[in-house]
């Protein structure tokens, strides 16, 4: 099938479209987010590395605000986040989210995991929802196994569906929290051929990940953080071969020895 | 045994009774419950809160003193069910669903209800976190979060406790005895005082009868969790 469907138009390609500016977030005494300035512009795929416990995760969940912020603001495509309800929903629906354990409605088959937003949210009809999510079924390659229960599909095949998921609702941002994380190394090649396919199509993309090989092919910047704060950014190509702060050659010392 | 012979007609109509006020109570508190579950796990403080002061305090009231305030207390302060007056005649006598049946279908709903909201409550805790999350991130509102993902995987969850408050409902409906509804401990009772040679027949037979629809909920909620089985 064609990119053209289901991705948002390229045009007004390197508009700001998510902009952070000065959040602060704090759980109890940790300051889990320090300070953070960041803007994807459209199109850009930005690929977030650091330590365990840097606040990566968090700032992927404040942008659609499963995480709350202390201070600062939020912009998405130049609206502030709302604070609750329908308004808060809607723009939920802007943000697709995959998750490190997937999290496909277990009481649901493969396609009305797929079709469930569509519905619910977008008013389509059920049949066009079908339609659309059986091409996007296809597309990640589990088309074959629409009417199973997320259950009885790998891992690599679930998280397949939640990209596809997220798709279905037409996002102008796609955010990955560690999508890979929880998967067998041949499932994870499944999942980051998605991805890059995704990243070539134009799609603009928040990932978190500790995967360097999608970092280097896919990535337009990467963003290294550690103790939650943004302590370097840069193209993926001048990140890995030349990083500027000790941290970071730290962090690339201890993961790309192995 | 002729005591059972006799008054066959008597222990029909009562034990209809009685089936009658299991039907709309459990109707009843099955709604209240999930609307209940929904404030006390929703975002919404003053609700949360307002549920769990409710679920507090009518919980911990003995049933007895609930549907006594509906009998006696309640119609001094305005409030009574002098308007449902439904009687069913049957060849073996009425079946009479007047104030004192409807009084006692709201208390057993609201004291129940509040049992169905923790059993749902225990069933939504089962539900992970994640699944509440990738619904929300999908941009469904909370009540199309609770709707489609959360509570149809709590009730699931919490249906062996589910089913409990049910079969519990249907055993405490002998206490609309002392509202002088006539159900089967209303029927009991009488018979009882009139043949007090046969009262060991008398328990026996009524005993049984509650076994036995006791254990036809037993097998509707196995049946339910069966079906909902995921695979």
């Amino acid at each position: 099938m064609t990119a053209q469907e289901t991705v948002p138009v390229s045009a007004g390609k390197g508009e700001p479209l998510v902009v952070l500016s000065d959040v602060q977030k704090h759980f109890g005494q940790l300051h889990a987010l320090k300070d953070i300035d960041l803007t994807v512009t459209r199109g850009e795929v930005v690929v977030v590395i650091g330590p365990s416990g840097s606040g990566k995760s968090t700032l992927c969940r404040t942008i659609n605000r499963l995480e709350t912020i202390d201070e600062g603001t939020i912009t998405l495509d130049g609206q502030p986040l709302p604070q609750e309800g329908k308004a808060l929903a809607a723009l939920r629906a802007e943000v697709g989210m995959v998750f490190q354990s997937f999290n496909l409605f277990a009481h649901k088959t493969i396609l009305e995991n797929v079709t469930l937003g569509p519905i619910k949210v977008r008013g389509m009809k059920k049949e066009t929802a079908e339609k659309k999510a059986r091409e996007l079924l296809d597309r990640v390659g589990v088309g074959h196994q629409a009417e199973k229960y997320p259950a009885q599909l790998s891992g690599g095949q679930q998280q397949r569906v939640a990209i596809a998921r997220a798709l279905a609702m037409e996002p102008k941002v796609m955010l990955f929290d560690e999508p890979t994380s929880a998967l067998d190394p041949e499932m994870i090649k499944e999942v980051l051929d998605v991805m890059v396919d995704l990243a070539q199509q134009g799609m603009t993309m928040v990932v978190v990940t500790h995967e360097m090989g999608f970092a280097r092919t896919a990535a337009d910047r990467v963003i290294f953080m550690a103790d939650g704060a943004i302590v370097e950014e840069n193209t993926p190509e001048e990140f890995f071969t030349n990083p500027s702060s000790d941290r970071a050659k730290d962090f690339l010392g201890k993961i790309l020895k192995h | 045994m002729d005591a059972i012979t006799d008054n066959y007609q008597l222990i029909v109509i009562s034990f209809a009774t009685t089936i009658l006020l299991f039907v709309f109570a459990s109707i009843g508190s099955l709604l209240l419950g999930t609307l209940l579950v929904a404030m006390r796990v929703g975002p919404i403080a003053v609700m949360r809160r307002a549920a769990a002061t409710y679920v507090v305090l009518v919980r911990n009231t003995p049933l007895l003193l609930i549907l006594l305030f509906f009998s006696i207390a309640a119609p001094k302060i305005g409030i009574n069910f002098q308007f449902v007056r439904i009687i069913i005649p049957t060849g073996w006598g009425d079946i009479r669903m007047t104030n004192a049946f409807a009084g006692a279908v709201v208390g057993l709903t609201l004291y129940t209800a509040t049992f169905v909201c923790e059993a749902l409550r225990s069933g939504v805790n089962a539900v992970p976190i994640g699944q509440a999350e990738a619904a929300r991130a999908i941009g469904l509102p909370f009540s199309g979060v609770m709707r489609n993902v959360v509570l149809p995987q709590a009730i699931r969850a919490g249906l062996p406790p589910l089913a409990s408050t049910q079969i519990a409902l249907l055993k405490n409906t002998t206490v609309a005895l002392s509202v002088l509804v006539l159900e089967a401990a209303y029927a009991l009772k009488q018979l009882l005082d009139a043949n007090p040679g046969d009262r060991w027949w008398l328990l026996a037979v009524f005993a049984g009868i509650f076994v036995v629809l006791v254990e036809l909920v037993s097998l509707i909620s196995n049946r339910f969790e069966r079906k909902w089985r995921i695979a």
